[in-house]
C-alpha cells in the first residue's frame, strides 16, 4: 500500500541544513501494524508527516497504492487526508469547547458525509465512550481524550491510521488500553496502523518494528506473532 | 464544508468569545446606526426646507434685493434700502402683466412684543393688505392690515396664531395694545391688535405662527436710522401670486424688465425667483448636508470594519492550533477561508442588524424632538438601511478575507506542534 523510495527531508534553517530524513525506503502493506522507534530527533515525526500527506518529501517518491501522492496538489492531498487517513497525536489535539461527539463529527463535516451524528456516535461506542459523548475535552481524562481522538481518526473509515506517540502522555495502564483499541482496529477492520513510540511495551503490540537513527531506518524487524496479518 | 456548517462553526466561535465579539460588533453597530441616523437627519432637514418653501403658497414668484452673484443679505431695512422698495410692488401690480393675480411686499425684522404682563421675542413682518390673498393665509378673528393702514402708516398689528395666546393668555387680544421694541430696545411703538391669524400648523406653518404683522410703512419711516432718505419704503421681498397655469418664466422676464427699467440699471440689482428655483437651491444645500453627514458616518463604519479585521487577525493568530487540527482532519484551504470569512461576515451582519435597529430607533426618537430650539425632522430612508447593510457585509467580506488568507498559510505541522 505504501512505498517510499529514496525519500529525504531536509530543513533549511539559519544554522544550516537539517537532514531529518536521509534516503528512506519503506514498504508497508495493507493491514500491517508497524511501530517506529528511535531516539528523539531521529526523524520519526517527520516520516509520519510525510506518510500522512501533511508534509512533502524534499526528494524521493511516496506512492500510495501506486499513485505518486508526494506531488499531488494541496487540495487533493487535503481530500486524501480527510478520506483515507486518521491521525492520532501525543497531545490528543482536540478542539476546545467542543463535545466528544462534535470532535468526532469534524472530519465528516469536511467530507460532507450525511448522517454525521449517527456515524460519530457509532465511532464513540467503538472506543467505549458512548456515555461521554457530550463531554468537552476539559471534562475528560487523558485516556478518554485519546480515545476521542482515535474515534475521530476512524470515523471516516480510514485505510491508514498514523499515531505519533499516542500513549506518550498516558500512564501505562491507560496506554495499554489505547494500544488494545488500535490492535483491535488492525485485527478486526483491517486498518493499517503506523505508530511512533518510545516504549518497547507499546511497540510490542505491533508485529513489525522499525528503528530509526539520524533520519535513516536502521532496523526493520517482523516478529512472528499470534495475530494474523491480512493483506 | 457546507454553508450551514460554516455558519454553525462561525456562531460557535463568536459565542465562545462573547465579550470580544460584542466589542467588535459595537464598532459596526455604531457605524451602521450613525449612517442611518445621520442620513435620516439630513433627509429630514431637506424635507423640512422643502415643506417650508411649499408652504409659502403655491404659484408664487419672489423678488429679492441683490444680484445673482453677490447676494445683498437683507439686514433689517438697511441692506434692502438701495434696491427694492414698496412702490416696485405697486408698479408690478399696475403694469398689467398677464398672469399676475396679486402682489404684496414685505420686510422682516426681529423685535420684542410686550404687553403689561408678557414679553415675547418675535419676527415682525411689515407687509401690505394683499399678503392674505397672495400667501393664501387666513385669520381666525378680526381682520388683516387694511390698505388704509398701509397708506396712513397706521399702527395696527395682527398676531400669529402662536403669539396671541402667549401675549394674552387670559384676555381676548382684539383691541388690546402691544408694544414692539425694535433695534435692541432703541425704539418702541404701541400697536393696536386688529386681528389674529389662523394657525398654519405643520412643519411649514410652525414658524409663521410665531410672527406678527404690521403695515410695511408703519415702522420704517418712523425710525431715523432705517428710514430711506428718498422717502420710499424699503422691502426685503416682493411676493407675486401668479394665476393657475400662468407661464412663470414669461412673468419672471417681464417683471425683470420692468424693475430694471424702474431702477434704471443695466444689470438686475434684484433676483426674481420662482418656487422651483428656491426648491432647487434648498435641495442642493440639503443634499450637500446629507452627503456630508453620510460621509462622516461612513468613516465610522470603515473604522468599525478595521476593528473587525484586527480582531479576525488576532483570532487567526490565536487559533493556529485549531487551524492545524482542522487541516489534519481533512479541511481544505478553502474550507478554512470559508470559516473565517463566514465568521467575520456573521459578526458584521449581526452588528449591522443591531445597528439598523439602534439607528432606526434613534431616528424615530429624534424625530419631533426640539434640538437647539428647532424641531428635528427625521426621514428614515430605506436606501440608507440598504447602504449601511451592504457596507457592513462588504466590511465583513474584506475584513474576513485577509485574515482567512493568512489562516490558509498556516502549516499544519507547525500548527499541531504549537502547544
Ligand atoms: N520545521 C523544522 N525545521 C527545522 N528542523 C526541523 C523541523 N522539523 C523537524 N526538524 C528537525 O528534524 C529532525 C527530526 O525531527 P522529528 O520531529 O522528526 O524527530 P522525532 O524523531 O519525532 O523526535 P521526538 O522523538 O523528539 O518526537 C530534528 O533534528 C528536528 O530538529
Ligand atoms: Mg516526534
Amino acid at each position: 500500500m505504501i512505498r517510499l523510495e529514496g525519500v529525504t527531508k531536509t530543513y533549511l534553517t539559519g544554522a544550516g541544513a537539517v537532514h531529518a530524513l536521509r534516503d528512506v525506503d519503506l514498504e508497508v502493506r495493507a493491514g500491517e501494524f508497524v511501530a517506529i522507534m528511535g531516539q528523539s530527533g531521529s526523524g520519526k515525526s517527520t516520516l509520519m508527516n510525510i506518510l500522512g500527506c501533511l508534509d512533502r518529501p524534499t526528494s524521493g517518491t511516496y506512492r500510495l497504492d501506486g499513485r505518486d501522492v508526494g506531488r499531488l496538489p494541496d487540495s487533493v492531498r487535503a481530500k486524501l487526508r480527510g478520506a483515507a487517513f486518521g491521525f492520532v497525536f501525543q497531545s490528543y489535539n482536540l478542539l476546545p469547547r467542543m463535545s466528544a461527539l462534535e470532535q468526532v463529527e469534524l472530519p465528516l463535516i469536511y467530507q460532507r458525509v450525511p448522517n454525521r451524528r449517527h456515524l460519530a456516535a457509532e465511532a464513540l461506542v467503538r472506543v467505549g465512550l458512548a456515555d461521554r459523548a457530550h463531554h468537552q475535552p476539559t471534562q475528560l481524562s487523558g485516556g478518554q481524550q485519546q480515545r476521542v481522538a482515535i474515534a475521530r481518526s476512524l470515523v471516516v473509515n480510514p485505510r491508514l491510521i498514523l499515531a505519533d506517540e499516542p500513549t506518550g502522555a498516558l500512564d501505562t495502564k491507560t496506554g495499554q488500553e489505547v494500544m488494545q483499541l488500535l490492535t483491535d482496529l488492525v485485527d478486526q477492520r483491517g486498518i493499517t496502523v503506523v505508530l511512533v513510540t518510545h516504549e518497547q511495551s507499546v511497540a510490542d503490540f505491533a508485529r513489525r518494528t522499525l528503528r530509526m537513527r539520524d533520519g535513516m531506518i536502521v532496523e526493520d524487524v517482523v516478529r512472528p506473532s499470534l495475530r494474523a496479518v491480512s493483506g | 464544508m457546507s454553508l450551514v456548517d460554516a455558519v454553525r462553526i462561525a456562531l460557535r466561535a463568536i459565542a465562545a468569545n462573547r465579550l470580544r465579539s460584542a466589542l467588535t460588533a459595537l464598532g459596526l453597530i455604531i457605524g451602521v446606526s450613525s449612517v442611518i441616523v445621520l442620513i435620516a437627519v439630513g433627509q429630514g432637514a431637506q424635507k423640512g426646507v422643502t415643506e417650508r418653501i411649499r408652504g409659502l403658497g403655491t404659484n408664487l414668484i419672489f423678488v429679492r434685493p441683490g444680484t445673482a452673484q453677490g447676494t445683498a443679505q437683507t439686514q433689517g431695512a438697511r441692506g434692502a434700502a438701495m434696491t427694492l422698495v414698496a412702490s416696485d410692488a405697486d408698479a408690478i401690480e399696475q403694469a398689467g402683466i398677464p398672469g399676475i393675480a396679486g402682489v404684496s411686499s414685505q420686510i422682516n425684522f426681529p423685535a420684542q412684543a410686550i404687553t403689561s404682563a408678557q414679553n415675547v421675542n418675535t419676527t415682525v413682518i411689515g407687509t401690505t393688505a394683499n399678503y392674505v390673498d397672495v400667501r393664501g393665509v387666513s385669520l381666525s378673528s378680526g381682520s388683516f392690515i387694511s390698505p388704509t393702514d398701509v397708506s396712513t402708516r397706521g399702527l395696527a398689528i395682527v398676531l400669529g396664531a402662536a403669539v396671541a395666546p402667549q401675549l394674552f393668555p387670559e384676555e381676548e387680544p382684539l383691541g388690546q395694545t402691544v408694544r414692539l421694541s425694535l433695534g435692541g430696545g432703541r425704539v418702541t411703538f404701541q400697536f393696536r391688535v386688529v386681528g389674529v391669524m389662523a394657525p398654519r400648523g405643520g412643519s411649514s406653518g410652525g414658524l409663521e405662527d410665531s410672527y406678527v404683522y404690521v403695515p410695511v410703512s408703519s415702522v420704517q419711516n418712523r425710525i431715523a436710522f432705517v428710514r430711506n432718505p428718498t422717502g420710499q419704503v424699503n422691502v426685503s421681498q416682493i411676493d407675486i401670486k401668479t394665476a393657475p397655469k400662468a407661464d412663470q418664466a414669461l412673468i419672471k422676464d417681464q417683471v425683470t424688465a420692468l424693475l430694471m427699467q424702474r431702477h434704471n440699471v443695466a444689470e438686475p440689482d434684484f433676483r426674481v425667483l420662482s418656487q422651483d428655483d428656491l426648491l432647487g437651491a434648498a435641495s442642493a444645500v440639503s443634499l450637500t448636508l446629507s452627503i456630508l453627514l453620510g460621509s462622516v458616518a461612513g468613516i465610522s463604519l470603515i473604522v468599525g470594519g478595521i476593528g473587525v479585521m484586527n480582531i479576525m487577525l488576532v483570532s487567526v493568530a490565536e487559533r493556529i492550533r485549531e487551524i492545524g487540527i482542522r487541516r489534519a482532519v481533512g479541511a481544505q484551504a478553502n474550507d478554512i477561508v470559508k470559516q473565517f470569512v463566514t465568521e467575520a461576515l456573521t459578526l458584521c451582519l449581526v452588528g449591522g442588524l443591531i445597528g439598523t435597529g439602534v439607528g432606526v430607533g434613534a431616528a424615530v426618537l429624534l424625530g419631533g424632538r426640539a434640538v437647539a430650539g428647532q424641531t428635528m425632522t427625521t426621514v428614515i430612508q430605506p436606501w440608507s438601511i440598504g447602504i449601511a447593510f451592504a457596507v457592513a457585509a462588504g466590511v465583513g467580506l474584506i475584513s474576513g478575507s485577509y485574515p482567512a488568507y493568512r489562516a490558509t498559510a498556516v502549516d499544519p505541522i507547525t500548527a499541531l506542534r504549537n502547544e
